[in-house]
C-alpha cells in the first residue's frame, strides 16, 4: 500500500469530475439560460406567421391559438385574391431586386476597380464623396424623386411613373457610394502584382478585370449583390410612389397595402404572403451567412 | 504599374539616366499601346461598339422626342452628355473615366441632383392645386366650369382615331367638315368622305370608330374637350353618345390683356396677385387649380412661423433623434451582452444559437413590422389576448406606450446585426492581452471595461455611427409599425406622435387628399441640414476620414 500509494497518484487521471449542478451553471449553465430566452425571443415572432399563415381562414384573434390547426388553405387563397395579384407581386419583387443587385453589382465593381487600381486626379477627392454620399440615403429627396420620374414620364411614359425600368434606374443611382467603398476596400486586399503579371502577360485593362480581378473578389460581390437585393426587397418609400398601378408593385408596397386595408380580418393571407415573401430572402441569407458577418464588419447596416 | 517604372528607372545611373529615360518612356509607351491594341480583340471591340450603338440610338431617340416638345434646357443635358460619353469611350486615354462613368451618371441624375432638385422645390407652392403651368391651369378652370349652351346648334359627329389619339370629325350645321383634338383646335379639312346625309364618316389617314368601339371607350370619349379656336373663350365641343357633339361654354372668361378671370354669372373678377400662383377675388376668394410659382421663403416661413406646425416640428426632430440614439443604445447593449455570453470556448451549441438569433436579421424587414403591428394589436392580438390574459393595453395607440413599443420592436429587428458585429469584434481582440491583464491582477470586469470595450470601441464605432444614420431615417418601422400614430389631432400637417422627420415628409407630400410637395421639400432641407450636422461631427470624432488613401 505504502508504495503503490504514489503510483496510483501518478496514474490517476480524473476523467470525468463528479457533476455539480452549481458551478456547471455558473460556468456556463446561465449562458444556456440567456441563449434559451433569447431563442425564444427571437424565433417567436417567426413561429407565429408560420402558424397564421397555416390557419386556415384565421383572423388575427384565431392567429392566437398557435398551431392549433394546420391547412394550406391561406396560401391557395393569396394566390388567388381578385384585387391583389401576389404572383405578380412576387415576380416584380424578385425581378427589379435581380436586376438592381446584379447592376449594382457590376456598377459598384467597375468603380472599385478604377478607384482601387488606377491614379487620376479626383481620384481622393471622390472616394471622400462616396463616403459623404451614403450619410444623405436617397428616400430623403423622395419628393423630388416623384417630381423627376413624373417628369420624365411626359416626356418617356416607358421610364417614368409606373414603370419598373424607371425604379430600377432610381435605385441604380445609390449603386456607387457604400458599395464601392467596401469593394474597393477588398479590391486593395488583391495584390497588385497579379495585375502586372497579366499586363506583362499581354492582357489588356478589361480582361484584366472581368477575367482576373471579378472571380478573386467573388466573396465580396456575393455579399454587396445579397445586401442589395435585400435592400431593394425591403425598400418601400420609393416603390410605393412610383409604381402605381397594382399588376406593377413590389410586395414591399402591395402586402402593406393590403393588410393596411383590413388588417384582422386578412391575417392568415397576409401570413402566408410574409412567409413566402421572406423565404428567397432568409434562404440566400443563411447560405451566404459566413460571407455576410465579414462583410456586415466592412461596414454596412440594415 | 507605376512604381514599376519608377525602379526601372533607378537602376540607370549618372547622367545617362536621364537619357534613358526619356527613350525608356517613349518606348514604354510605344510598348504599351502595341500591347493594348494587341489585347484588345476584334471582340471586345464589337461589343464596345454594340453598347455605344445602343447607349447612342437611346439618345437620339431622346433628343428627337425633346426637339418636338422644344424642351431645350434637357436637350442640351441629354446631347452634352451623349457626346462626353462617346468622347470618354472612344479615347485612347481617359482609362478611370470608362470604369466610373457608368455608376456616375445614375449617381449624378437620382441622387445628387435630386438633392439640388428637392432644394428648388422647396420654394416653390408645388402640390394640390399647383401641379402645373399658368397656361394648363387656365384651360383646366375653363374646362372645369363649362356648361352646355342652351338650344345651340348640334354638330354631327364622327369620332376618328389616330395613333391611338381620339379627334373629333365634325360636320357643322352648315356642311362645314372639320377636324379637331383635345390639343387641336378645330380646323376645316376637305378630303373627307361624306355619306348621304352630307355626315363627314371618314378622313383619309384616321380609323373611323364603330359603334363597339365607341360604346367600349365611352368613358374617354366623353371626357374628350376639343376647343373651337385658339381662345380658350370660345368654348369647346363635347359629346354625350359619340355621334353629335354640341358647344360647351364656360362661365369663367379669361381675359388675357388684363390677367384676369371673370365668373360671367357673378360676375365676380379674379385677378392674379402674383404671389399665391392663382386667381384671387378682391374678398380673398382664391380659383384652384392655380399654378406652380416660386415663392421663397414661405415653406420655411410656414414651418417654423405657424405655432400648429412648428410644435410638431420639433416634437417630431426630438422624438428624431431620441429614437436613432435609444435604438443604437439598446440593440448594441444586447448586441455586446450577448456577444459577451456566447464568445466562450467552453460553451457547446454555440452555432445553433447563433443561427437563431440572426434570424430576426434575415427576415424582411418591413415583413417584422407588420407582423409586430399585428401582435401587439390592442384587440385581437397575441401580446395582449394571451401573454397578458385578454388586458385591453394601448401598445400602438398610446403617445407612450407607442414609443416604447417602436424601440423594443427595433430592439427584436436589430440586435442581430450588433450581436453578429461585437462578436467579430471581440474575437478579433488578441487572447495576449487578456491574459497579461489577467496576470497583472485584474478581475474579469475590470479586463472587459477597462481593455476589452475600449479596443471593441474603436472598432465598431463608424458601425454605430451608420446605424444612427440609418435609424434617423428608418421609415419603413415607424410607418408599418404605428403609421406614424397616434395623431396629433391639433398639429397643422398630417403628423402622429411616433412619426420621425422623414416619415412626416412622406405624409405631407403623399398621403391624403392634399399634397404639399413645396413644404415636404422644405421638411427634407431640414434633414439634409440635420444629417449635415452629425456626420461632421461624428466623422471629426472617429477621424474616419483621415485613414482614406
Amino acid at each position: 500500500m505504502r508504495i503503490a500509494a504514489p503510483e496510483t497518484s501518478d496514474l490517476y487521471i480524473p476523467t470525468k469530475r463528479p457533476f455539480n449542478f452549481g458551478r456547471w451553471f455558473s460556468r456556463t449553465g446561465w449562458r444556456h439560460l440567456v441563449g434559451a430566452i433569447m431563442v425564444v425571443f427571437s424565433a417567436f415572432p417567426l413561429l407565429y406567421v408560420l402558424s397564421a399563415s397555416l390557419h386556415p381562414g384565421g383572423t388575427l384573434i384565431t392567429a392566437n391559438g398557435l398551431f392549433s390547426e394546420v391547412d394550406l388553405g391561406s396560401y391557395q387563397t393569396l394566390f388567388n385574391l381578385p384585387q391583389q395579384p401576389y404572383a405578380a407581386w412576387y415576380g416584380n419583387t424578385l425581378l427589379i431586386g435581380g436586376i438592381t443587385s446584379v447592376c449594382t453589382v457590376f456598377l459598384g465593381a467597375l468603380a472599385a476597380y478604377s478607384f482601387s487600381r488606377m491614379r487620376f486626379i479626383g481620384r481622393r477627392p471622390g472616394l471622400l464623396m462616396l463616403v459623404l454620399v451614403q450619410m444623405f440615403p436617397q428616400l430623403l429627396a423622395v419628393v423630388a424623386i416623384f417630381l423627376l420620374l413624373n417628369g420624365i414620364s411626359d416626356i418617356f411614359p416607358a421610364i417614368g411613373l409606373d414603370s419598373q425600368v424607371g425604379l430600377i434606374m432610381v435605385y441604380l443611382g445609390g449603386a456607387l457610394g457604400v458599395n464601392t467603398y467596401l469593394m474597393y476596400g477588398f479590391f486593395n486586399t488583391v495584390p497588385a502584382s497579379i495585375d502586372e503579371a497579366a499586363k506583362i502577360d499581354g492582357a489588356g485593362h478589361a480582361r484584366i478585370f472581368f477575367t482576373i480581378i471579378l472571380r478573386l473578389v467573388a466573396p465580396i460581390l456575393a455579399v454587396v449583390g445579397l445586401l442589395s437585393f435585400v435592400g431593394t426587397t425591403n425598400e418601400f418609400v420609393i416603390a410605393s410612389i412610383v409604381l402605381i398601378t397594382p399588376e406593377k408593385q413590389t410586395l414591399a408596397v402591395g402586402l402593406y397595402q393590403f393588410v393596411s386595408q383590413e388588417f384582422s380580418s386578412n391575417y392568415s393571407v397576409f401570413a402566408a404572403g410574409a412567409v413566402l415573401a421572406a423565404l428567397p430572402v432568409m434562404a440566400l441569407f443563411l447560405w451566404l451567412q459566413k460571407y455576410i458577418v465579414g462583410g456586415l464588419t466592412a461596414g454596412s447596416v440594415k | 504599374m507605376q512604381s514599376g517604372r519608377e525602379r526601372t528607372k533607378m537602376t540607370h545611373p549618372g547622367t545617362e539616366r536621364d537619357e534613358a529615360q526619356v527613350r525608356e518612356s517613349k518606348r514604354s509607351r510605344q510598348a504599351a499601346r502595341i500591347a493594348e491594341a494587341a489585347s484588345a480583340g476584334v471582340k471586345t471591340l464589337l461589343v464596345k461598339i454594340f453598347l455605344l450603338a445602343i447607349v447612342d440610338a437611346i439618345s437620339v431617340y431622346a433628343l428627337f422626342v425633346l426637339l418636338l416638345r422644344a424642351d431645350w434646357v434637357v436637350f442640351g443635358a441629354v446631347l452634352l452628355v451623349t457626346l462626353i460619353v462617346n468622347w470618354i469611350y472612344f479615347s485612347k486615354q481617359k482609362l478611370p473615366a470608362k470604369y466610373l462613368t457608368p455608376g456616375l451618371i445614375f449617381l449624378l441624375i437620382f441622387q445628387i441632383f435630386v438633392v439640388g432638385y428637392s432644394g428648388y422645390i422647396a420654394f416653390t407652392n408645388y402640390g394640390t392645386g399647383h401641379n402645373s403651368t399658368k397656361q394648363d391651369a387656365i384651360s383646366a378652370l375653363i374646362v372645369s366650369s363649362q356648361q352646355r349652351v342652351p338650344d345651340s346648334a348640334t354638330y354631327k359627329l364622327t369620332v376618328v382615331e389616330q395613333l391611338g389619339n381620339y379627334s373629333f370629325l365634325v360636320t357643322e350645321p352648315d356642311g362645314t367638315v372639320s377636324l379637331g383634338g383635345t390639343d387641336a383646335p378645330l380646323r376645316t379639312v376637305t378630303d373627307a368622305t361624306l355619306d348621304d346625309t352630307g355626315k363627314a364618316v371618314a378622313l383619309p389617314g384616321y380609323t373611323s370608330l364603330k359603334f363597339n368601339d365607341i360604346v367600349a371607350n365611352q368613358e374617354k370619349i366623353a371626357a374628350l374637350s376639343v376647343p373651337l379656336s385658339d381662345d380658350p373663350n370660345d368654348g369647346t365641343l363635347r359629346t354625350p353618345d359619340g355621334s353629335k357633339a354640341y358647344l360647351y361654354l364656360s362661365d369663367l372668361v379669361y381675359d388675357e390683356a388684363a390677367g384676369t378671370m371673370t365668373d360671367t354669372k357673378t360676375n365676380t373678377v379674379y385677378t392674379d396677385n402674383g404671389k399665391t400662383g392663382s386667381f384671387v377675388a378682391a374678398d380673398g376668394t382664391e380659383l384652384l387649380p392655380g399654378w406652380k410659382v416660386e415663392v421663397g421663403l414661405a415653406n420655411f416661413a410656414k414651418a417654423f412661423g405657424s405655432e400648429s406646425i412648428r410644435g410638431p416640428l420639433i416634437s417630431v426632430t426630438l422624438w428624431t433623434f431620441a429614437f436613432a440614439f435609444l435604438s443604437v443604445l439598446t440593440t448594441f447593449g444586447l448586441g455586446l451582452f450577448l456577444a459577451i455570453v456566447f464568445n466562450d470556448m467552453r460553451m457547446r451549441g454555440r452555432n445553433v444559437y447563433r443561427v437563431v438569433l440572426i434570424l430576426p436579421y434575415a427576415f424582411p424587414a418591413f415583413l417584422s413590422a407588420l407582423v409586430w403591428a399585428g401582435m401587439l394589436n390592442p384587440q385581437f392580438g397575441f401580446v395582449n389576448q394571451v401573454l397578458f390574459g385578454g388586458a385591453d393595453i394601448p401598445w400602438l395607440t398610446n403617445e407612450w406606450l407607442a414609443k416604447f413599443s417602436i424601440i423594443f420592436v427595433n430592439l427584436w429587428l436589430g440586435f442581430p446585426y450588433m450581436f453578429l458585429v461585437c462578436t467579430g469584434a471581440l474575437q478579433s481582440i488578441p487572447d495576449e492581452i487578456q491574459e497579461a491583464a489577467t496576470v497583472d491582477g485584474a478581475r474579469p470586469f475590470q479586463v472587459f471595461r477597462l481593455i476589452k470595450l475600449p479596443l471593441l470601441l474603436v472598432s465598431v464605432a463608424p458601425l454605430l455611427i451608420s446605424s444612427f444614420a440609418f435609424n434617423f431615417n428608418n421609415f419603413n418601422l415607424i410607418y408599418m409599425l404605428t403609421n406614424g400614430g397616434p395623431r396629433d389631432v391639433t398639429a397643422g400637417v398630417n403628423v402622429g406622435s411616433t412619426d420621425i422627420l422623414i416619415s412626416m415628409v412622406y405624409k405631407v407630400a403623399f398621403v391624403g387628399a392634399n399634397r404639399d410637395y413645396g413644404l415636404a421639400s422644405a421638411f427634407s432641407i431640414i434633414i439634409f441640414l440635420l444629417v449635415a450636422l452629425v456626420s461632421v461631427i461624428s466623422f471629426k470624432q472617429t477621424k474616419a476620414l483621415e485613414e482614406l488613401n
